[in-house]
């Protein structure tokens, strides 16, 4: 039992669990509404668009790298398939644009793979600079608008719903958005390739020592490259979800997402610098996050104070968990120096 | 002979700095084809001070992401310190205005200076978060930029701080000698001083060295927390002189003012020949990569027939070729004399 509670202690997820408890707890003394079956289905639909980006980011910097790209990926290869399929008037179902999407968001992937991987480029700024490529075929060669009608088939999957869940109280209602069920079909491939595959072995190993894990047989370049496709599509997959749940293509309306979303993945506890996290602590920290950024009108703060609660927990959250890092290291060092003079 | 000498002199250059060599090459390049196209509507003198008032506002926060890309870090943040302080002279010198709608003399300093220390105070704030906190720089910015643009919301509940007395306006953009605008003014000494900073003092070398190796300047007796405040503060500095300068060119302040101005600074930056690792680069390259960016926006603004969006394809397509440039430069790898040599590591 102690061992356990000791185990517990050290792990970043514990931390945030409990603030993101005391947080639940303040909101529903403050309002009465936090726990009400509406709210909960409202902050889980909230999720799914933040939670499944999260995953890609995750992945990202675990692997010692960042992507800020995602969003512009997200947007351009979501409106290339509504535009696509609204000019050849497809009547069909979801499957075709999720089909879509994969094809999309792999071969942008691959664009950023590329010069991370091959070509050993610093991912912030290759991400940098595909972002603004990204956006640049977006608007300029595609000419993108706002489409305010989208195929029929992403239409009823955005609308469709699994349950409805209603407030006794207030009598107000929220849809579970089917759409879920491909934030959780992602979150548990993520988990699978992570945990129980080599590839997932090798991008912790990456991040954790690059040469070492070249030395001991990983391929470097194609581990990246294989990452950045799958976040690719990853990503592509949440920009599609965002257009079926908004049933309209709004081209900007992902761009500027990406700080929020690093922010919420490092405030679960994963290494900036890589190598070390888990995907429980990024949706903590994703949760964290939508949780400020939606719920904080239920407390009473006004909405223009959310960038405040918002950056202040970004640098009161990972300044704790840095202090944390640092002060582990020089005990540790100052073991193993006193070690060796001793 | 002539052609000789040339082509020793343009080698030179080449082998002294790869990066600077090919930004001049494209500004060339890109003027002798606006030459060729448009050398009416772009060579006039009125084009050219337009461009040098108005890219001093993301040059100056260009600056200063590159004092803090030389030790290794970044600052994205210059924006939100920029909007906070214009924001906030903004409301100094409507509450200082003169009964005329005029200013009195001494406010115009006055704000200049509190801008200055706004900025100082800012960039001291991230620096602390870096240096103490060991937060990773990308980190803290980030979330300082958020925090800064988000008391810049609160003060103004989200809108524009506008009629402003038009005497700081157009004291800003009026031209010395009726020729140089006054922002460029601004850019140009700032430029000097961190060119002063970096090639004629002990601060300077110790920021290259911070860069090169944290760990050979730690064990050298470096005091790189102290190092480390400074630099941030110098930032955030020449973000405020930057966000005073937007306050001039639009009249106005407002929390989500030229928030594109992150993403590009980074970008002009990094194509201006400084290091993402940090340890190398140097000011001419940014200035001048700056003009460059500058150059190709105003460029292709004359071509009607063409989408401004382009705009920030061409950014990233320049970007990324640059980085492939020097990958190629760097590993030594010649594209027409089939002569690869990349070494095991290369590809980490």
């Amino acid at each position: 039992m102690q061992k356990t509670l000791r185990k517990l202690s050290q792990r970043n997820e514990t931390y945030i669990a409990i603030v993101l408890f005391v947080l639940f707890l303040l909101i529903e003394v403050r309002s009465k509404q936090f726990f009400t079956p509406n709210n909960i289905v409202d902050i889980l639909s909230a999720m799914v668009v933040s939670g499944i980006f999260a995953i890609g980011t995750f992945m990202v910097i675990i692997s010692g790298g960042i992507d800020v790209s995602f969003p512009a990926l997200a947007s351009l290869s979501s409106y290339a398939i509504t535009k696509l399929l609204l000019d050849a008037d497809y009547q069909g179902g979801i499957w075709l644009p999720i089909l879509m999407a994969i094809v999309f968001g792999g071969v942008l992937g691959a664009f950023n793979g590329f010069f991370i991987g091959h070509l050993g480029l610093p991912a912030l700024i290759v991400t940098l600079g595909s972002a603004s490529v990204f956006k640049g075929f977006m608007q300029g060669t595609l000419k993108s608008v706002q489409l305010a009608v989208i195929p029929p088939g992403m239409k009823d999957f955005g609308t469709s719903a699994l349950f409805v869940a209603t407030n006794a109280e207030s009598g107000l209602t929220s849809r579970m958005h089917s759409s879920i069920l491909v934030f959780i079909v992602l979150l548990i491939v993520a988990w699978f390739i992570l945990r129980r595959t080599m590839f997932g072995r090798g991008i912790y190993a990456i991040g954790g020592n690059p040469v070492s894990a070249l030395r001991a047989g990983f391929s470097v370049k194609w581990t990246k490259f294989w990452l950045y496709v799958f976040v690719g599509v990853v990503s592509s997959l949440a920009g599609l979800m965002r257009t079926c749940m908004m049933t309209q293509m709004h081209p900007t309306n992902m761009l500027g997402m990406e700080m929020n979303i690093i922010a919420g993945v490092v405030l679960g506890g994963t290494a900036i610098t890589g190598g070390a996290g888990t995907l429980t602590g990024c949706m903590l920290g994703t949760l964290l996050i939508v949780v400020v950024e939606n719920s904080m009108i239920l407390i009473g703060v006004p909405t223009v104070w959310k960038s405040v609660f918002v950056g202040a927990l970004i640098i009161i959250g990972i300044g704790v968990s840095a202090m944390q890092v640092y002060r582990a290291n020089s005990i540790h060092r100052n073991r193993k120096l006193s070690r060796e003079v001793g | 002979m002539q052609v000789n000498t040339n082509a020793s002199w343009i080698g030179r250059l080449y082998a002294k700095d790869k990066h600077l060599f090919r930004i001049i090459l494209l500004i060339i390049l890109w003027s002798a084809f606006m030459a060729i196209t448009r050398f009416q509507k772009f060579y006039t003198l009125i084009n050219f001070q337009t461009m040098a008032s108005q890219f001093p506002e993301f040059g100056l926060m260009a600056l200063g992401i590159m004092v803090c890309m030389l030790t290794g870090g970044i600052d994205l943040s210059v924006v939100g310190v920029a909007n906070l302080t214009s924001i906030l002279m903004a409301l100094l010198m409507k509450r200082l205005e003169l009964a005329d709608g005029g200013l009195a003399f001494y406010v115009i300093p006055l704000s200049f200076v509190l801008a200055v220390g706004i900025g100082a105070a800012a960039g001291a704030f991230n620096g602390l978060l870096v240096s103490k906190v060991h937060i990773p720089p990308i980190l803290a910015t980030l979330g300082t930029s958020e925090l800064f643009t988000g008391i810049s919301i609160v003060i103004t509940n989200g809108k524009a701080v506008s009629k402003l007395a038009r005497v700081y306006a157009t004291t800003i953009n009026s031209k010395l000698f009726g020729l140089v605008p006054v922002q460029l003014l601004f850019f140009g000494g700032m430029a000097l001083v961190i060119w002063f900073f970096l090639m004629r003092t002990t601060y300077g070398t110790k920021l290259y060295m911070l860069g090169t190796s944290a760990t050979a300047a730690k064990f050298s007796g470096l005091n790189i927390d102290r190092l480390l405040i400074k630099t941030y503060t110098l930032s955030g500095v020449c973000a405020a002189l930057g966000g005073m300068i937007m306050l001039a060119n639009y009249n106005s302040a407002r929390a989500d003012y030229g928030t594109v101005y992150t993403l590009q600074c980074v970008l002009i930056v990094v194509l201006g020949g400084v290091n993402p690792i940090g340890g190398s680069g140097r000011i001419s390259g940014v200035v001048l990569a700056t003009i460059l960016l500058k150059m190709l926006e105003t460029g292709l603004n004359r071509f009607p027939k063409i989408s401004s969006y382009y705009i920030s394809l061409i950014w990233g397509g320049v970007l990324l070729l640059v980085m492939v440039l020097n990958y190629f430069s760097d590993n030594d790898i010649h594209l027409f004399r089939h002569k690869r040599s990349i070494s095991i590591d290369s590809g980490v």
